[in-house]
């Protein structure tokens, strides 16, 4: 049985609910035989995938739906790597932090493998492949700056999709060579359409004042779709009917994270300062990004102080601690520096 | 010329159009020789005239992307050579090949040294096919400072029967011993006359009605990036022909006229440039001094996936050029842009960044 999530995902651009502005251009772009790399970019959870497989799907129809994964072995000096590759006859799809710093090797290779391949199947409209790359924020510079000739050279059998949060990690010479489309977050009102069609497609016995119980949902999810309908499904089993106080279920990690604050806002201690480390590798070593522990603390924090300058204070350590988070290796000690500096800034001013 | 090119385009067979069409505009109308090289008067002029005299300093091309460098350096060994004997006389290494310091040493070090090849007699009437090879190492920016100081020697020890052409984006990135070695080419960003030549020849080629001032309203986004204003140029035809045969099937009549012009509003759309009222928004926030404000704003800003370093870019030209703020108030927005930016590009996290930089905004303000 598979999660309501990827049960109802769209698969064609019509059955797109929201931002019908950007399925016409990607419409567009697919009629015509002459189409350009792609960088597609957005906040997380705002549907850039579902819109890329349509596309895949409107470009060679329901064949791209024949996928498969295969495990490749890479041979990497005397070390093997192994990492996943989704495929169908038309497209492949990678991504690239399975790969680490050896990125730019195994792209380059595969890309170069697919060039050389023409498309078997004549019947197809297009004579390209479609390499997808998921997460592309994440790619190496090295890498980043190896597909720059490899775009041109073989843009008669390739064309990329780069799938990123965002577009600051991404060298203007690679920007240079897409076309950059912007997928944003649904809104509410958006969240609240799919919610609505799906409960009463899978009969979900929701309270009179439907709109709002399903708003409640809505921004609860901070107008992420994967975030909401996941919610909606979980909700629904552990209730009969939802209303508008039916208890929210709120993620453990984030939870975690709020108790911490209150901690850090609370108690502006050394001993404190040790146990939240505690509590950070815990975070941690349940795969919570860094990167998400330091955003999620610093905007708990935000609404818990209450002067102008204090907050000022915390959003610059945050926008710090941030960087060094880019720039160190060892995340836990710049966790820390942040408490620590947040209390200080507590303290202070 | 273009007429020609364009009569014979029919006679081909279907498949090789349908190819053809495939091709992003790109590639299609990347120069194929030097004459077709826009705007870069400088470095078209004295490669012409190497041509000419056939003799070829070791070369360094240097500029932003999209503006010819590889282009020209293409379109300059095909001219000299021919497309035969290139195939033995150039060596072209980019990013994507493995060039670490041990490939220097020994697969260019083993090129440099070959001796000549010679032209056959056809070749020889028709291309000045002069007596040395080219290493053409593009995207140089990424190769190690350990590998370039391997390039030395050879550089100078072969330079009987070898030329090098090094292609940056920075020239900095270049170590001083190889770029004093040699010549320099700066490319510059094509925002003139020339260049929107280049695009309206484009245009009309590719029969794309569009409404006045949208190839300027093109090159000014893309900032003299010529391959991302003729790949803009591209997606907004190709949206606008889609809708306009859209309206045909409904039944509407004079459909060609006006409803698939290209427009400057649906380009600067395309583009994804930030609309004036997300950045107006952002400011009122700043000058509000209300940190839920501030907060809110930059929220709906992020959410709506605007890229951040766009948002920078744009509120640099949009508050450093307001001369309703002291030049002492402008120092301190600077300072917070450029920081920023900086962080931006080490990969930082553009919620919190943004958030920071607005209320450093608002402190000022
Ligand atoms: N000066 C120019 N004249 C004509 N066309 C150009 C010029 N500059 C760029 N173009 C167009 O842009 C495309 C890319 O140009 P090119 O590959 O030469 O850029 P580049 O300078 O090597 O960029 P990068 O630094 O990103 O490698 C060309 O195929 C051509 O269509
Ligand atoms: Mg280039």
């Amino acid at each position: 049985m598979s999660l309501w999530v990827d049960k109802y995902r769209p698969s064609t651009l019509s059955q797109l609910d929201y931002h019908q502005d950007v399925s016409k251009r990607l419409e567009a772009l697919a009629s015509s035989g002459d189409f350009p790399h792609l960088l597609v970019y957005g906040p997380s959870g705002a549907g850039k995938k579902t819109r890329v497989l349509v596309l895949l799907r409107e470009l060679f129809g329901a064949g791209v739906e024949k996928m498969k994964i295969d495990v490749r072995t890479f041979q990497l000096n005397s070390r093997k790597l192994e990492f996943n590759v989704v495929s169908s006859p038309y497209h492949l799809e990678i991504t690239p932090s399975d790969l680490g710093n050896n990125d730019r090797v195994v792209i380059q290779d595969l890309l170069k493998e697919v060039a050389q391949t023409e498309q078997v199947d004549f019947s197809g409209k297009h004579r390209f492949k479609v390499v997808v790359i998921n997460e592309a924020e994440s790619l190496s510079r090295d890498a980043q700056a190896a597909l720059r000739r490899t775009m041109e050279k073989y843009s008669k059998n390739i064309r990329l999709v780069l799938i990123s949060n965002t577009t600051s990690n991404i060298i203007a010479p690679i920007r240079s060579r897409t076309l950059l489309i912007r997928i944003a977050s649904p809104h509410v009102d958006d969240i609240v359409g799919v919610l609505d069609t799906l409960c009463t497609k899978q009969q979900v016995s929701i309270a009179d004042d439907r709109t709002e119980v399903l708003q409640r949902i809505a921004l609860q999810s901070k107008r992420n779709l994967r975030r909401a309908l996941l919610l909606v499904e979980a909700l629904a089993m552990q209730n009969e009917t939802l209303t508008k106080s039916t208890p929210m279920i709120e993620l453990d990690w984030e939870s975690v994270i709020k108790r911490l604050a209150r901690d850090i806002y609370k108690d502006r201690t050394v001993s404190r300062i040790s146990q939240c480390r505690t509590v950070c590798y815990e975070l941690i070593s349940h795969c919570i990004p860094p990167r998400i522990i330091l955003k999620t603390l610093a905007f708990e924090l935000l609404h818990l102080v209450q002067h102008t300058k204090q907050q000022e204070a915390i959003i610059e350590t945050a926008a710090v601690f941030d960087e060094r988070l880019s720039l160190g290796t060892k995340s836990i000690y710049h966790l820390e520096g942040f408490i620590a500096k947040s209390m200080v800034v507590i303290e202070t001013l | 010329m273009s007429a020609g090119f364009f009569g014979k385009r029919q006679d081909v067979s279907k498949s090789l159009e349908q190819t053809d069409r495939q091709l992003p505009w790109v590639e299609k109308y990347r120069p194929k020789n030097l004459d077709e090289v826009s705007a870069q008067d400088h470095a078209v002029t004295v490669l012409k005239k190497t041509l000419e005299s056939a003799n070829l300093p070791h070369m360094l091309f240097y500029g932003p992307p999209g503006t010819g460098k590889t282009s020209t350096i293409l379109a300059l060994t095909k001219e000299l050579y021919g497309p035969h004997l290139s195939k033995s006389r150039v060596l072209e290494l980019n990013a994507s090949d493995e060039r670490g310091i041990s490939i220097v040493r020994e697969k260019v070090k083993n090129f440099a040294r070959l001796t000549v090849s010679n032209p056959s007699k056809e070749d020889r009437e028709k291309y000045p096919c002069p007596p040395y090879k080219i290493i053409i190492l593009d995207e140089a920016d990424s190769m190690t400072s350990d590998a370039q100081s391997a390039l030395r020697r050879t550089m100078e020890t072969y330079s009987g029967v070898t030329r090098f052409c090094l292609i940056c984006n920075y020239i900095t990135r270049i170590i001083d011993p190889l770029a004093s070695r040699c010549s320099k080419f700066r490319f510059r960003p094509l925002d003139n006359q020339d260049a929107l030549e280049r695009l309206r020849h484009i245009q009309e080629q590719e029969n794309v009605s569009i409404e006045d001032g949208v190839l300027e309203e093109v090159l000014k986004i893309a900032n003299g990036d010529l391959r991302k204003a003729i790949t803009l140029l591209q997606s907004a035809a190709r949206l606008h022909s889609t809708l306009a045969t859209a309206v045909d099937e409904e039944g509407d009549v004079d459909a060609t006229d006006t409803a698939d012009r290209v427009t400057i509003d649906s380009i600067r759309e395309i583009a994804g440039s930030v609309p004036k009222n997300v950045l107006k928004s952002l400011l009122d926030a700043a000058e509000s001094k209300q940190f839920q404000k501030i907060f809110n704003s930059v929220e709906d800003a992020v959410m709506e996936g605007w890229s951040a370093v766009e948002i920078v870019n744009q509120l640099h030209d949009e508050i450093i050029l307001n001369d309703s703020f002291t030049s002492e108030q402008k120092n301190k927005f600077s300072r917070a842009l450029f920081e920023t930016d900086a962080r931006l590009t080490n990969g930082t996290d553009e919620h919190i960044q943004l958030l920071n930089l607005v209320t450093k905004i608002s402190e000022a303000v």
